[in-house]
């Protein structure tokens, strides 16, 4: 099939979903302003309901996919769009790791609905929020809270090459020092996530004197064990170290298993 | 009798997921309603038991495109709570990342979501085909807004600067003042789209809406100020819930607001404008007396050109403070651990779409013992399906696909952000 405007062979079919999330990873994609309209012109943007009201029915070459599964009705809808899509990628904390909405995942979610919402039969929510992951198989993830405009544009141009996305594995402490940034917890003893979480963000946290608080979720085998031995030994109390690791990648497991021994200590 | 139901079953171009059903009857809405169908995250839930230097960071996640409204909100919550107050070059800071969040938020709803209604395009990608010169300025305006936001916040989407105190770093002057050249640009930018939306075309419809708003005593409001609307509220901010108050209802995951004795009510930049455009800068009244458009404006629809005049005001006021701007003494003050005992604060900013409320209760342990979060959608939800009601006569006459697009495009006239308002919390019932 031809593109009836210019007669060349047809541009892949893009689509991206929302489930539960805030939407910023798919912002990140209209924040890529310098080459959003070059990236619009490469790819056929078939379904983008944040971005357009046209809908251009499936398969999808490629399918973005922001937001972790927490009804019913997603738990559906994903199985769907891994039936559509040939190449599905999962981007940012939610649909990587569950995201923040999964700190339910540590409480009775029954209790929590009731104690916040008067009426919870009109609601409708699963026990955990969980990456897309744990439901269907999932070709590349972009991680972050939200994902980086570089690593999503690498992505979309490996794609169009048919090569391999160059995405890092390591940890963030390597590109804080490529950075030049004085390490926070050698300097000043500031609690950081940085020996344990991947690398993607440029680390712009220790760069403002803060300590990296897990964005972009756990690296290829860390050791959080170790890491938050050392934070004890700062000062922090069990509950802080086990909140330290309980943000928007809590569910990841390592990170949800430190809290879990934090908790038992 | 002739009944037709209009329905769009996933609402493109707003943030978030919602539906919309409208069921109409000789010329009038027997049903309308946004149905809000976003998944509740519980983020009032966990944020109990979280130290109040841990909230920014997470009411940030709320929403990707106005994180920096959540962190303002929470932090003078949070300090209002604690007895922090900030120096006023610290307030500076946020009143300029706040205005940076509104020209991107605003550029990104101007030239992206809606303008491509008035001119007949499914998508601004579309529209750039054919008018590729808006598109590319609407693209270079939301730029900027992300590197103000970027220069004072660390990053545009979910700051990592901002915290209960301050900023972890103050920005250093020479990095600001780069930003001036671009910023005369958009100045001119900003005014061209004024002029570029006042000339589309507006749909006929004018509703008595009751405006809400802060109001402050020199400044269009942004990070500070009463509670005030159109119908002579004048308010604290800590008064907030004994004046308004949210109900629940079945086919929505975000509760709706209203006023105790009134009812609906209208927040976002057309309330702001109402109400405040005797505080707008001089580019901006110049934006708003060369466009011909007379406040109060009524029309829903001519939203765009609050919103665009408010670019201008964003704009022009993010050169105001650049200019003036001098580091403070001390970014950051610190965060008592612990307390005497339980405290309260409370805290209501300028979201891009309206006001937002936040409440913190927090424990002399220092962590967070109740929250409750009241974002802008939720407040302008049951205005939302009233304007709806408004159109049905119109609709009469349209077939069904003109109908259903401007029945869109009435509820983006709202800029609505669905991941806001479906996050949830306590409430009052309305039973029956």
């Amino acid at each position: 099939m031809s593109d009836p405007r210019n007669g060349k062979r047809p541009r892949p079919k893009l689509a991206v979903w929302k489930l539960a999330s805030c939407d910023g990873c798919q912002l990140s994609l209209l924040d890529c302003e310098d080459e959003l309209l070059a990236v619009a012109g490469a790819v056929e943007i078939a379904s983008f309901p944040e971005v357009s009201r046209a809908e251009i029915a499936g398969p999808y070459d490629v399918s973005l996919v922001e937001g972790s599964i927490t009804t019913p009705h997603d738990l559906e809808r994903i199985q769907e769009v891994r039936r559509q899509s040939r190449v599905l990628v999962a981007i940012g904390a939610c649909a990587t790791a569950g995201g923040i909405q999964a700190l339910r995942n540590f409480a009775d979610v029954q209790g929590l609905v009731g104690a916040v919402y008067g009426r919870p039969e009109y609601i409708r929510t699963l026990e955990r929020s969980t990456p897309v992951s744990d439901h269907v198989p999932v070709d590349y993830e972009l991680r972050g809270c939200p994902i980086s405009k570089a690593q999503l544009l690498e992505l979309v141009t490996a794609l169009l090459a048919g090569r391999a996305p160059d995405l890092p594995t390591s940890s963030l402490c390597q590109e804080c020092k490529q950075m030049g940034v004085v390490c926070v917890m050698v300097a000043h003893g500031t609690p950081c996530l940085g020996p344990v979480t991947q690398a993607g963000c440029g680390a712009l946290c220790p760069a403002l004197g803060r300590g990296c608080f897990g964005c972009f979720g756990p690296m290829e085998a860390p050791n959080p064990d170790s890491l938050a031995a050392r934070w004890r030994e700062l000062g922090l109390t069990p509950e802080a170290v086990e909140r330290g690791f309980h943000t928007f990648n809590a569910w990841a497991e390592p990170f949800r298993d430190v809290a879990r021994r934090e908790d038992g200590r | 009798m002739r009944e037709r139901t209009l329905r769009v079953d996933y609402l493109a171009r707003v943030e978030g997921e919602g539906a919309l059903h409208l069921r109409l009857r000789k010329g009038e809405a027997v049903e309308a309603r946004l149905e809000i169908f976003e998944p509740p995250r519980l983020f009032e839930g966990f944020l109990r038991g979280r130290a109040c230097t841990e909230v920014p960071d997470l009411t940030a996640r709320i929403c990707g495109i106005c994180p920096a409204s959540y962190q303002m909100s929470s932090t003078q919550a949070l300090e209002a709570a604690l007895g922090l107050e900030v120096e006023p070059a610290v307030r500076d800071l946020r009143r300029l990342l706040h205005l940076g969040e509104w020209i991107e938020s605003h550029a990104l709803h101007v030239y992206l979501l809606h303008a491509p209604d008035f001119l007949g395009f499914d998508d601004a990608i579309r529209l750039a085909r054919q008018a590729p010169d808006p598109v590319r300025r609407g693209l270079r305006l939301k730029k900027l807004g992300n590197a103000v936001m970027r220069s004072v916040g660390g990053r545009e989407i979910h700051p990592l600067n901002p915290c209960v105190g301050g900023f972890y770093r103050a920005p250093e002057r020479e990095d600001l003042v780069a930003l001036l050249p671009e910023l005369e640009w958009a100045l001119e930018a900003a005014r061209e789209t004024v002029r570029w939306v006042a000339g589309f075309t507006f749909p006929e419809l004018e509703r008595p809406y009751e405006f809400v708003a802060l109001r402050h005593p020199q400044e269009y409001p942004v990070n500070e100020g009463r509670v005030v609307s159109s119908e002579g509220l004048d308010i604290p901010v800590a008064e907030y819930e004994e004046h308004f108050e949210e109900e629940q209802v079945p086919h929505s995951t975000a509760l709706r607001s209203r006023l105790r004795e009134r009812g609906a009510y209208l927040v976002g930049p057309l309330a702001r404008l109402n109400l405040n455009a005797d505080r707008l800068s001089p580019p901006a009244r110049e934006a708003l007396e060369e466009a011909g458009v007379e406040v109060p404006i009524r029309n829903p629809f001519r939203s765009i050109v609050a919103r665009s005049v408010e670019l201008v005001e964003a704009v022009a006021g993010v050169m105001v403070l650049i200019e003036r701007y001098r580091p403070p003494e001390r970014p950051r003050l610190p965060v008592p651990e612990a307390l005497p005992e339980a405290v309260v604060g409370h805290g209501c900013t300028e979201a891009p779409r309206g006001i937002l409320y936040h409440r913190y209760r927090v424990g002399a342990d220092g962590l967070v013992e109740e929250a409750r979060i009241v974002p802008p959608t939720a407040q302008n939800q049951a205005s939302i399906e009233e304007d709806l009601r408004s159109l049905a006569p119109a609709l009469a006459g349209m077939d069904r696909a003109e109908a259903t697009w401007l029945c869109e495009q009435a509820i983006r006239n709202y800029d609505p952000c669905m991941s806001c308002s479906a996050h949830f919390l306590t409430l009052t019932l309305e039973e029956g």
